[in-house]
């Protein structure tokens, strides 16, 4: 088991101690932990980190799961981008005082970067990249500027 | 009407009704020229144009002078600041020190987008690459609503270029917002509509759309054939341009398989896409829709000017 902060289960995992105060991100699609945590950007911090890869998940057979201690403020509306089927678990005093239930942001800013070479954004410095959700379905974003169609997966 | 302070980028940024606003304050314009004559006395447009146009850019100069007001501007990227690297939002801010009320013309697509949000002032989108080009839909429906008597229940042809087609992203725009249109896009297969073009017009009100490659197909169906240029600016090398530049030509023989009433529309400047004989045609309004632009663009000046 992980810890009781990601809600029992019986998925056997490697052990990885339980954290006091932070948030866990659980039911990662496998393979995207690496993404997730790079949008973070805890590399850099010197609080503990846990990036658990490949975890065996009851619901989609395989997960990524990150931990960290003391982050409690994320921008869960951008991290719906990388993986909306994931959950945020937010820790306070060893248990979860809050979880969230990620889904697609309406609408993202300086995450995606536009791909289309006529576009604005490719020439004009300092202004925001800006995507905004057209369908949930198909997992489609389109440029605030040229409109240019992004699809997620 | 509440368009005082507002930019124009795109046909959704006016709602139906005040895009029905907008033409009705055209039409009094059109009836009655002398009364708006100095309605913007005092005011200055700037021009910015990044890319080389006559037409829109002299539909703007006409219709500001025309209404009183006065003209600064630049045409051409070489003769602005743009050559030595500066940002279009410090052009236009330094810009917006002066005048009242933009237009931009400039070869990236969301290029006025950006433009609005840095002005401080009202800006129009003259052009944006192969984006939009706003003010030629105003031109385009008020012909239509002119010759058809209706902006709903039409069948319409787009032909061309409808992959960099600005002119017809922005009327697929404005005319999904109606109910009963129906379009056919008619294209060569390099040159189809952008995958958005055609998601607006699965979110619109009319909702549906099919492809042809060859106009004498469709022709004999259609209320409204809306030719295109195949422009050469919009292509990364020549070849592609010769390869495909005369696949769409329409002439009198084509023109003998379209119904009486249907109306023939082209932005224009033509190249070799509409035959001159065709001009004679009474279903060819190409040369009116020049006229009703300049009205427009009356109409749209002094609406976001608050001088209506």
């Amino acid at each position: 088991m992980i810890d009781a902060a990601l809600g029992g289960g019986t998925e056997k995992i490697m052990e990885v101690n339980s954290i006091n105060r932070g948030i866990v991100i659980d039911h990662i699609r496998a393979g995207c932990g690496m993404k997730v945590l790079s949008y973070l950007g805890v590399d850099t911090s010197k609080d503990t980190v846990a990036l658990i890869m490949n975890a065996t998940s009851a619901k989609h057979g395989r997960k990524d799961i990150i931990k960290i201690e003391n982050l409690t403020d994320v921008d869960i509306a951008a991290l719906g981008l990388f993986d909306h089927s994931a959950t945020v678990n937010v820790i306070e005093d060893g248990k979860i005082r809050q979880k969230i239930h990620l889904s697609l942001p309406e609408t993202v800013k300086d995450v995606i970067k536009c791909k289309n070479p006529r576009c604005v954004t490719s020439v004009e410095p300092a202004i925001p990249h800006i995507f905004r959700l057209v369908d949930a379905a198909r997992e489609e974003y389109r440029c605030e500027y040229c409109d240019e169609i992004v699809k997620l997966s | 009407m509440t368009l005082q302070g507002r930019s124009f980028i795109e046909p959704p940024d006016f709602t139906v009704e005040e895009t029905d606003e907008v033409f009705r304050l055209a039409k009094r314009i059109m009836a009655a020229p002398g009364d708006y004559a100095e309605r913007a006395k005092g005011r200055l447009l700037a021009t910015l144009f990044y890319e080389p146009s006559t037409r829109t850019r002299f539909s703007f100069e006409a219709a500001m002078l025309k209404l009183g007001g006065q003209v600064i501007g630049f045409s051409g990227e070489n003769s602005s600041s743009a050559a030595k690297g500066e940002s279009i939002s410090d052009t236009v801010k330094t810009v917006a020190c002066y005048a009242d009320i933009a237009v931009i013309r400039h070869p990236k697509e969301g290029s006025a987008r950006v433009a609005a949000a840095a002005a401080g002032i009202p800006v129009i989108n003259g052009g944006d690459g192969g984006h939009q080009h706003p003010t030629q839909t105003l031109t385009d429906l008020m012909t239509i609503m002119t010759e058809k008597g209706r902006l709903g229940d039409l069948k319409v042809g787009l032909c061309g270029d409808l992959k960099f087609g600005r002119t017809v992203h922005s009327l697929v725009r404005a005319l999904c917002r109606y109910e009963g249109i129906e379009f056919i896009l008619i294209s060569p297969e390099e040159l189809r509509a952008p995958d958005y073009v055609k998601a607006d017009i699965g979110r619109g009100r009319c909702g549906a759309y099919r492809e042809a490659e060859r106009m004498q197909d469709v022709l004999s169906e259609l209320d409204i054939l809306y030719m295109t240029r195949v422009q050469k600016e919009r292509f990364f090398n020549e070849e592609d341009y010769i390869r495909l530049k005369d696949s769409y030509i329409l002439d009198a023989e084509k023109m003998r398989l379209a119904p009486e009433d249907m109306i023939v529309m082209h932005p224009l400047p033509r190249v070799n896409e509409i035959a001159p004989e065709v001009d004679a045609d009474p279903r060819a309004v190409y040369f009116k829709q020049v006229e009703n632009g300049m009205y427009a663009r009356m109409a749209l000046i002094l609406a976001l000017l608050g001088e209506e």
